[in-house]
């Protein structure tokens, strides 16, 4: 049913585990519907240097997790707001119809993170000012 | 190739092999049609015949009150939309479960949206109906009680015999969806006052695509299937003889020696759980303690979803399943770990191994060798859980 892109990132996930004092996190889904995806980026000069997931979900949630991760890290924040789940979806050699909602998972999290992150910076400069 | 080990039993069994030699014949040599007046004919009734006395024998039953169907699921659609449609005229109410299969429950639905009324009764945190309640919410509506002698998911086995006791003291019919429970409990429908029963050859050790309903002479039921006089005149369709042979011989093998086979399942069972229970923290059996079907495992694992966890797991050669929703195609878990009392996220984390025949205490040993692995594996991947503290509570 998976292609050996989506079983080699479920069994082999890329960039697993958490960042101490991230600039930015990302927690999306909840465990009512099955899956659940949290990220974590420390990001200089707006690249994203360093990005890890903790994911609750299935094999296609898993596995997005870890190529998305894979994909924008070492890019800029905008590039990776360009990250879609369909461009994560056709790295991962495509996923069954009824998983495709489980992929979107992985954009809404980095949606967040970067979200975050911005935010935070925003308070930073809001600070620095006073 | 390494291990493989198949803990599906329940979702299908391998049909055994002195089951399939008597199909054989059927497909090349005796492969007329039993409506036929000619010596293939003739020999197709013969053998059509046989295998009804022997689902009948199983039963207790009597051979007129044995209908072959094409499927469980047809068993228990016609059975309820049958006995609906026939007593319309008495009353519109049905009384079921919150925990039976899809064929009895989505059939239930459809009929409530044409005009049927039906309660579903709950269930307790081991997955048991309480026959005082069916007694309770029958009406003077009510014109069936159907539920299942035993459940698919979790195992638990119902207390049909009391049930059907009180179903038949109100002049009412009884159902009981007994693809589960073939082979796996005694079943005497005199005795349980069960007017209807569904059955699956391929659950015990049958072919695929062969079911039984059996009906208590004098039941009022609508027919189905329409055409030709099949069935004696209730099931009309060419019946499809080598699996009706097959389930006569599968059934007759299954309830034979219940009580050893049980007893070797039991042990095995057993093992899996205490197993599992000792290496694996934050986990669950879901169903009964004891009443549940000898092959039945049940669990949820804390902190992680089961379709990873089936993957994993097939990876490694063991095949389960799972009532999580990303198996189902659907967003929600099973209804039936909803129904006894799990939340959501403990539900998607559940793994259902099915013991058969077949299964060794090696493959028992394989399976505590490898889950632990496993479940740590994902539980350190999710979000959910908390290795210093060992996981998060649920809001
Ligand atoms: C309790 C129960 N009822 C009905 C069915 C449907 O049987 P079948 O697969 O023969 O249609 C099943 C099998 O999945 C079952 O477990
Ligand atoms: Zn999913």
């Amino acid at each position: 049913m998976y292609s050996e892109q989506v079983m080699d990132h479920f069994m082999n996930p890329r960039n697993v585990g958490e960042i101490e004092n991230p600039d930015g996190v990302g927690e999306v889904g909840n465990a009512r519907c099955g899956d659940i995806m949290k990220v974590f980026m420390k990001i200089e000069n707006d690249i994203i240097v360093d990005v890890k997931f903790k994911t609750f979900g299935c094999g296609a949630a898993i596995a997005t997790s870890s190529m998305s991760t894979e994909l924008i890290k070492g890019k800029t924040v905008d590039e990776a707001l360009r990250v879609t789940n369909k461009k994560v979806t056709e790295a991962l050699g495509g996923l069954p119809p009824v998983k495709l909602h489980c992929s979107v998972l992985a954009e809404e999290a980095i949606k967040a993170a970067i979200e975050d992150y911005k935010n935070k910076q925003a308070e930073k400069q809001t600070a620095d000012s006073i | 190739m390494g291990h493989s080990v198949y803990l599906d039993h329940a979702s299908t069994t391998y049909t055994k092999p002195e089951v399939l030699k008597e199909m054989l014949p059927y497909f090349t040599d005796l492969y007329g049609n039993p409506s036929s007046v000619h010596r293939y004919g003739r020999e197709a009734r013969k053998a059509l015949d046989q295998a009804r006395e022997r689902t009948a024998a199983a039963l207790n039953a009597d051979p007129n009150e044995i209908y072959f169907t094409g499927s469980g699921t047809e068993a228990d659609n016609w059975a309820v939309k049958g006995t609906a449609l026939a007593n319309s005229k008495k009353g519109n109410h049905i009384i079921t479960s919150s925990i039976e299969h899809h064929a009895v429950l989505y059939t239930c639905k459809y009929l409530e949206r044409n005009g049927f009324e039906v309660t579903y009764l709950p269930v307790d945190e081991y997955g048991l109906v309480d026959p005082e309640q069916v007694r309770n919410a029958i009406t003077d509506k009510t014109i069936l009680v159907s539920v299942m002698a035993a459940n698919n998911e979790i195992g638990t086995i119902q207390p049909i015999g009391e049930i059907g006791a009180i179903a038949r003291e109100k002049g009412i019919l009884f159902h009981t969806d007994a693809v589960q429970a073939v082979g796996s409990i005694p079943i005497d429908v005199k005795e349980m006052n069960i007017d209807l029963l569904s059955l699956s050859a391929h659950k015990f050790y049958g072919p695929k695509g062969a079911g039984a309903l059996y009906m208590r002479k004098g039941v009022k039921s609508e027919q189905i299937m329409h055409g030709g006089a099949q069935e004696r005149n209730r099931r009309a369709g060419t019946e499809n003889l080598p699996a009706i042979v097959g389930l006569g011989k599968a059934i007759e093998l299954a309830v034979t020696d219940i009580p050893q086979r049980n007893a070797r399942l039991e042990a095995l069972r057993n093992r899996l759980i205490d197993g599992i229970l000792s290496t694996v923290e934050n986990t669950r059996l879901n169903g009964h303690p004891i009443k549940r079907l000898a092959g039945n495992v049940n669990f949820s694992f804390e902190f992680i979803e089961g379709e990873a966890l089936l993957l994993s797991l097939d990876i490694k050669g063991i095949a389960g399943s799972s009532g999580s929703a990303c198996t189902s195609g659907s967003l929600d878990p099973s209804h039936v770990l909803l129904a006894i009392g799990l939340s959501h996220e403990i539900a998607h984390g559940s793994l259902r191994l099915t013991l058969g025949d077949r299964n060794t205490e090696e493959d028992i040993d394989y399976v505590l060798e490898v889950l632990p692995e496993v479940v740590q594996r994902l539980r350190e991947m999710s979000p959910l859980f908390n290795q210093n503290k060992g996981g998060r509570t649920y809001v």
